[in-house]
């Protein structure tokens, strides 16, 4: 049922987008549809970090797997235990760019006596460095269709990816690269019996449905073939507000459609990782507990009196008794 | 709200460059293709559109590996398969019909690395 449901819910999107193709449907799939997603997307977002924004972090916890800074003599690891905002930049860079605590996931086995081992397992690290990367690229890719003139980093993105020269139109490499990362990732959470436990139809929906539209772009690129000049008009349309339908061939609607969804669905959904990776106290705070105090925000206000405030109040009444008074 | 410091310069930025395409002017149209000579196309305009390169490439395969050299369209129609030509001869003015549309849909096809463009060539006879 957890792989049914979003199963189902993928082919009957791309069924939506066939049947309101053939019933010509332009209007609604390539202007109201995408207006309508793009906006969700926007609001969605900025609401989703509007609510962190607002969201105190109690303690100080970074999760740390270095030598913090201490003695002079004891050499600190800046970028596993950062004490400092750069070093805190620097290890929140080689998260977001190179996913450096998945380079760390190790995987528990049981074998027979019993006996429990922890091994290194780097395939999680390495198939969602793939297809981040590959679909970063293939996103950038797609700014032919959003600016024109092209800008410069398209020419020079489709040159590397289309490196090999094989087929016309160009084979690009990220579109075997995210194929393969997506796969793996979906084949990591059916495969293991503890991986299915606890993978929920929220896990796989994003999966199938950025498989979907990957599959729906490729097919539209090498198989099924439609103008592409005509969907850069019609792109260029959407964005500078003077929308029109045009009759563009079913795939490109189906993608279109697949893609709506996601951006859609992208805030409401753990793909807000993306947002959310910027906001994980254990990232983004400094170690350094021990130098800064860190105070929780939502601590009430407490009236706090010092012995000194004291002394100041019955100075008097202390000096006749003969009691000794700090300030002198 | 906390760290606004923080938070608010990436987020704007990080909308400003998500929709930049949105506020960032006029955007060129499609361009206006020179005319071609001729009736029609190989095949039908609207089917050249979306699929010439496929057939290009299925014509190459078919020149270098197979020696067939003979097109025969939809219509019964034989065409030399030919990328100098045929398509150019027709298309005899590359730069303001193949290119133009290329430029505008970031498409740099490699073959006239190899292949020859008439035009071009007779200019650099004349210099
Ligand atoms: C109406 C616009 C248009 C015109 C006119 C046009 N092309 Fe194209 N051409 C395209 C598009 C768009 C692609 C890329 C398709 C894709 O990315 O899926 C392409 C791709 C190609 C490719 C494959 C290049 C690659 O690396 O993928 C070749 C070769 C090609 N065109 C040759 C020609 C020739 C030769 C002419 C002139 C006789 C021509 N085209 C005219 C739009 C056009
Ligand atoms: C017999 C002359 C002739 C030959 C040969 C020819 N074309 Fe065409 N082509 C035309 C004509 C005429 C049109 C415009 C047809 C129309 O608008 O109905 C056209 C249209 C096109 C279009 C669509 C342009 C548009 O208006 O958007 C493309 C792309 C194209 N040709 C590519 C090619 C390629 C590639 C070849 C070689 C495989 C080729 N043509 C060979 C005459 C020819
Ligand atoms: C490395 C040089 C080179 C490149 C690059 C190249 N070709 Fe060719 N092409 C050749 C040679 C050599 C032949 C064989 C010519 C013959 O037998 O008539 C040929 C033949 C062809 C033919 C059939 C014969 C003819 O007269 O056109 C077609 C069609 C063709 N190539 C298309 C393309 C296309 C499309 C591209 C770009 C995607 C391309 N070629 C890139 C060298 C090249």
């Amino acid at each position: 049922m957890k792989l049914l449901a979003p199963l189902v819910a993928v082919f009957a999107l791309a069924a939506l987008a066939l049947g309101g193709a053939a019933a010509g449907q332009y209007y609604l799939l390539g202007v109201v549809i995408p207006y309508v997603a793009f906006a969700l997307f926007l609001f969605g977002f900025s609401y989703k970090i509007y609510g962190w924004a607002k969201t105190p972090v109690p303690f100080n916890i970074p999760t740390t797997c270095g030598q913090q800074k201490a003695l002079p003599w004891i050499k600190g690891n800046e970028l596993e235990a950062p004490s400092s905002t750069l070093g805190v930049l620097g290890r929140m860079a080689l998260e977001v760019l190179v996913f450096r605590s998945l380079f760390r996931n190790t995987k528990a086995n049981l074998e027979p006596g019993p006996d429990l081992s922890y091994e290194s397992d780097k395939s999680l690290w390495l198939f969602g460095l793939l297809f981040h990367w590959s679909f970063l690229l293939i996103f950038l890719r797609h700014y032919r269709f959003f600016l024109e003139p092209v800008p410069f980093f398209v020419g020079f993105l489709e040159k590397f990816d289309g490196l090999l020269q094989i087929t016309l139109p160009t084979f690009y490499l990220t579109d075997a690269l995210i194929l393969l990362g997506i796969s793996a990732l979906f084949a990591r959470r059916v495969i293991s019996p503890k991986m299915r436990y606890i993978s929920l139809a929220a896990d796989y929906f994003p999966l199938m449905l950025i498989g979907a539209i990957a599959l729906s772009g490729m097919g539209m690129r090498y198989l099924h073939k439609v103008d592409i000049a005509l969907v850069k008009t019609h792109i260029q349309g959407l964005i500078t507000f003077h929308p029109e339908a045009h009759v563009i061939g079913a795939t490109f609607y189906v993608h279109l459609l697949l893609v709506s969804a996601l951006a859609a669905y992208f805030p409401f959904s753990k793909l807000m990782h993306m947002g959310g990776v910027f906001f994980s106290p254990t990232r983004n705070l400094a170690n350094d507990s021990r130098v800064n105090r860190h105070i929780n925000p939502w601590n009430p206000q407490i009236k706090i009196r010092t012995y000194a405030d004291y002394e100041a109040d019955f100075k008097d009444k202390m000096k006749s008794a003969g009691i000794p008074l700090d300030a002198d | 709200m906390y760290n606004l410091k923080w938070i608010l310069p990436p987020f704007l930025a990080f909308l400003a460059i998500l929709t930049y395409p949105l506020w960032s002017g006029p955007k060129g149209a499609m361009p206006e293709l020179a005319k071609p000579k001729g009736e029609a196309c190989v095949e039908s305009a609207t089917w050249m559109r979306a699929n010439h390169m496929q057939l290009l490439d299925h014509w190459r395969e078919e020149v270098v590996r197979n020696q067939s050299r003979v097109y025969v369209n939809q219509a019964g129609q034989r065409f030399e398969k030919s990328l100098t030509k045929t398509c150019l001869s027709c298309h005899n003015n590359k730069q303001e019909f193949c290119d133009r549309c290329h430029n505008y849909t970031s498409v740099k096809p490699y073959c006239f690395e190899c292949h020859v463009d008439p035009k071009l060539s007779e200019v650099s006879h004349v210099q």
